[in-house]
């Protein structure tokens, strides 16, 4: 940590501001998960820290270790990458199940099934 | 030159995550993600993964840069519903889409732009009716949300076309 003080004072205010905009929005999103109502609407809280609070975060990083060793740092960018590729897949996993416990408790406000076209069902069964 | 580079954009891009993982442009470490890249795009064939052409790079970069800036936009109007909602409950709701997409890397991007983008929540994506059921935690304007998502149909369709 000692070298951080290496960090010129513009960096350093640039660094703190996203790390801290980036943190709160992190802290947001947890606090949405806590205070949200139902679970649907809790889905979307933690998505404000995979996007917003994993790209302000990462982009202070990048910044504050381009700054000091003197080069471009990218490598933050696959974090980033891969955050955003893979939170689809949790997401819609959790937000099926979740239909799919609503559907069979019969809960109301929740979609039903659309039944499948008449021409897709030989399709559907071979897959 | 398919026999030789089954996937080309598949194992440029691993070249490129080989680079940025070492942190260096030097030859060796070029040489070694080019090995990597073309072994993994052989292996990646033995999966058979759809294949999709994405096309107009400019276009691309319009649509990601509209991507992001909805994807600060949205994280702003997440934030302020959550700081409030013990004020003001959400008004949330399911929303259906016709989505006529049939590239399978599409699709898979248009759930990662609804994702990345706070306040959608991808559900169900019914292949045979080619509908898609959303979730939106502010429904002040359903129109808004519909288009939203249409627009994003119309940038993929015009990417992968």
């Amino acid at each position: 940590m000692s070298h951080l003080t290496d960090l010129p004072t513009w960096a350093a205010f640039v660094v703190c501001g996203l790390v801290l905009l980036g943190a709160a929005i992190a802290l947001i999103g947890s606090v949405g998960l806590l205070r949200l109502p139902d679970f649907y609407t809790r889905l979307h809280a933690p998505t404000l820290a995979t996007s917003g609070g994993v790209i302000l975060i990462c982009t202070a990083s990048m910044v504050c270790f381009a700054v000091l060793q003197n080069r471009w740092v990218f490598h933050e960018v696959l974090i980033v990458v891969f955050v955003i590729m893979t939170t689809p897949v949790t997401l819609m996993l959790l937000g099926q199940a979740a239909l799919y416990r609503d559907r069979v408790e019969e809960r109301r406000g929740v979609p039903l099934k659309q039944k499948p076209l008449r021409e897709e069902i030989s399709e559907d069964t071979e897959e | 030159m398919r026999t030789w580079f089954p996937y080309p954009l598949l194992s440029v891009g691993l070249l490129i995550i080989w680079m940025l993982l070492n942190q260096s442009v030097a030859p060796g470490t070029i040489v070694m993600g080019t090995i990597l890249g073309i072994a993994l795009g052989w292996v990646t064939l033995k999966l058979t993964p759809a294949r999709s052409h994405p096309r107009r790079i400019l276009r691309t970069l319009r649509f990601s840069a509209s991507v992001f800036l909805d994807v600060i936009r949205s994280n702003i109007a997440v934030a302020l519903v959550i700081l409030r909602v013990g004020r003001r409950a959400p008004n949330s709701g399911f929303l259906t889409v016709d989505i006529d997409i049939e590239d399978e890397n599409a699709l898979a991007l248009l759930a990662c732009i609804m994702t990345a983008t706070p306040g959608t929540a991808w559900l169900e994506y019914d292949r045979g009716r080619k509908s898609l059921l959303f979730h939106v935690l502010d429904m002040e304007n359903e129109e808004v949300w519909i288009r939203t998502v249409k627009r994003y149909e119309a940038g993929l369709k015009e990417m992968f076309a």
